[in-house]
């Protein structure tokens, strides 16, 4: 069958709501562009990690302490789950951890930002996780099989990491007068960066247009960030907390919030790499893979050893 | 594939399937990086049922999965037409029979 | 609540839950500095998972002791109130992550110990202490499944990883001899028939560490010159670090809930 035919079936088959397996054909920009996305979100949840990592060991409560640990722990998981729908499109997940190491890969660059302050893992979990619910809701019922399913199990996980966040942020700003002047220093400084983390307009965006006819994107850039400003604002009123937007206000014939302008040349900025933690979030885990080299050679030489003796 | 193998620090690929209950059938949830079988085995627990989420855990290493392609999918899968016996709405009960 | 017991006794138990939480604390607060560093992704999984364990565990016991104290205080304000010298875990469990073969014999050592000794604890006659040791069983079984297969990797497996692995039991054995450390707080806690005598522990423990140890081709350190002092609250310098960091949060801000 040729080429083109081969296409034609392939989005028949999308357009019919078929999804796509591991094996299916699939044209190589199909391939490339979930390759591409899907290692980027991997890698997001890797390096996810070291924001809150930066607070596990001052964690204030034995409570919050394992809670925060086991958020993490997923964030792992997560990670892994997401390598691994990414190998059943032929990579290895070695020349993906390369491709993020040597910088050719690009991870959500909200985790480019510090975390300074106890407050800001209330806000990670209320702003970044929630924006990431919203993100994955819609990416469970995408095309590709293994990309689904892995969003699905996250989607299980990820409730819990949200609600956490605004359990703390509720705790603070129901708090001491300091507590409560902390989270709303930390909301103040993710608040836009969060916004940013759904990308820029899709008129912008030079993948959506593909990537919503082969239904791996569903809904657009624009209409998740809506959805997430929608969900957030009430929250942010129930525990007395202000956006940092003075030209955030309910459209009572849309029933949607509008909100301000966003900054997108810091947006570019920070994708270009010049973000405040960049540098140091590479690094760690540079360092983290480099270090750990003896100890997954040791493992291979244990167990070819064992294989020699059987 | 990926050059970086040559410095023999990356583990193999094992694919996981889990039984969520007794009775039930082993369903594919993933893969896990590991060197051997017992690291394999401990990986996959951690990842995939570290909240209890599973009473049972296969794991195989990838390659040794043997998997039909879709183009196999013709005689493999479809019975040919005039093979249509198989299927039970070819079979009429008499009236009044139970169980079916 | 209010158990039956007599004051000495009561004392004497307070104290004992304080080792037992205060080791799952700093055991469980080092291990939890791995998460994110760790040398592959499900590494940062397994050794959060066994961190995840200790501090729930450290939870579990330092909640029986205040509820034992019976003086007001919660678990959070035994774990992040107290100093350094009021902290009575064993040195070895707060010895920095030096490397991953630091954190594994560490590991190792400690929960070949656990395993016989919450197992022995689980028969206590102070019921709500033997609930806690039950339920810790099966959770030191897999760290201790986890750690013997990772020390037989690194000292069977390359000449670094050999190398790397004998270092951290040789600088790690001075620490050994205060797991079976045993003063006038046990033996009346014997004395009254709550704790049963666990002398046979230390040869299990040996023979087992040996066993393996020898199968990881590593020596077993013949330098007995052993350091104690975490039960009476004389630590090493890391300690204080350590505490500094985990309890900043609890000791700017007093009063506050989190």
């Amino acid at each position: 069958m040729s080429e083109d035919k081969l296409l034609e079936q392939f989005e028949k088959r999308i357009e019919a709501g078929e999804i796509i397996e591991p094996k299916d054909w699939m044209p190589d920009r199909y391939r490339k562009q979930l390759i591409r996305m899907m290692s980027q979100h991997a890698h997001s949840e890797v390096v996810g990690m070291l924001p809150e990592g930066n607070w596990i060991t001052r964690a204030p409560s034995l409570r919050r302490k394992m809670v925060l640990l086991a958020k993490v722990q997923d964030e792992a998981g997560h990670g892994l789950y997401i390598y691994s729908a990414t190998e059943t499109l032929g990579i290895d997940r070695a020349e993906l951890i390369q491709q993020l190491l040597d910088g050719t890969a690009k991870y959500s660059s909200i985790f480019n930002y510090p975390t300074l302050s106890w407050a800001d893992m209330g806000v990670i979990g209320w702003f970044v996780d929630g924006a990431a619910i919203v993100n994955q809701t819609m990416l469970a019922k995408c095309s590709y099989g293994p990309y689904a399913r892995a969003m699905v199990r996250i989607c299980k996980e990820e409730n819990f990491h949200k609600k956490q966040g605004y359990e703390i942020t509720a705790t603070l700003a129901n708090g001491t007068p300091e507590q409560h002047e902390m989270i709303q220093d930390a909301v103040n400084r993710w608040w836009w960066q969060s916004l940013m983390m759904f990308g820029p307009s899709d008129k912008d965006s030079p993948n959506s247009a593909e990537l919503m006819r082969w239904k791996v994107k569903l809904k657009s850039n624009d209409e998740l960030r809506q959805r997430f400003v929608d969900l957030t604002v009430p929250q942010a009123k129930a525990v007395n907390l202000t956006l940092p937007d003075p030209d955030l206000k309910l459209n009572e014939e849309t029933g949607h919030y509008e909100y301000g302008k966003i900054n997108w040349d810091e947006f570019w900025n920070v994708v270009k790499g010049n973000g405040p933690m960049n540098k140091e979030r590479i690094r760690a885990r540079i360092d983290a893979h480099e270090n750990g080299r003896w100890v997954r050679e040791a493992a291979i030489a244990y167990s070819e050893k064992n294989q020699k003796n059987n | 594939m990926a050059e970086l193998s040559k410095e023999k620090s990356e583990w193999k690929v094992w694919e996981v399937f889990t039984q969520l209950k007794t009775g039930e059938p082993h369903i594919h949830a993933g893969n896990v990086h590991a060197p051997d079988a017992e690291m394999a085995l401990q990986n996959a627990r951690d990842v995939y049922s570290r909240r209890n989420e599973a009473v049972s855990l296969w794991v195989v290493p990838a390659d040794q999965l043997v998997a039909t392609s879709p183009s196999d999918s013709g005689p493999f899968f479809e019975p040919a037409n005039d093979k249509i016996y198989r299927h039970p709405q070819f079979y009429k009960i008499p009236k009044g029979v139970r169980g079916f | 609540m209010s158990y039956k017991l007599n004051n000495d006794v009561r004392s004497a138990l307070f104290e004992y839950l304080l080792r037992l939480g205060d080791d799952k604390l700093i055991l469980g607060h080092r291990l939890s500095e791995w998460c994110g560093h760790a040398p592959i992704l499900e590494e940062d999984i397994a050794l959060t998972n066994i961190a995840l364990d200790c501090v729930g565990q450290a939870s579990a016991f330092l909640t029986l002791a205040a509820e034992l104290e019976n003086k007001g205080r919660s678990e959070d304000d035994l774990a992040y109130l107290r100093n350094e010298i009021q902290f009575k875990n064993l040195l070895l469990l707060e010895q920095l992550n030096k490397d991953f073969a630091y954190t594994i014999a560490r590991q190792f050592f400690y929960s070949s110990f656990g395993i016989y000794f919450f197992q022995d604890l689980a028969k206590c006659k102070f019921e709500p202490l033997a609930g806690i040791s039950s339920k810790t069983i099966k959770e030191t079984s897999y760290h201790l499944r986890h750690c013997k297969e990772w020390m037989l990797r690194l000292g069977d497996g390359t000449e670094e990883s050999h190398n790397k692995a004998q270092e951290a039991v040789n600088d790690l054995w001075r620490f050994t001899e205060e797991l079976f450390f045993k003063n006038e707080i046990d033996e009346l806690l014997i004395q009254e028939n709550i704790l049963i005598d666990s002398n046979p522990l230390k040869q299990k423990w040996r023979d087992y560490v040996e066993e393996i140890l020898t199968q990881a081709t590593l020596q077993i350190p013949q330098n007995e010159n052993m350091q104690i002092g975490g039960r009476h609250g004389i630590h090493t310098e890391h300690l204080g670090h350590l505490l500094a960091e985990m309890q900043i949060l609890a000791r700017s801000y007093p009063n506050a809930k989190w």
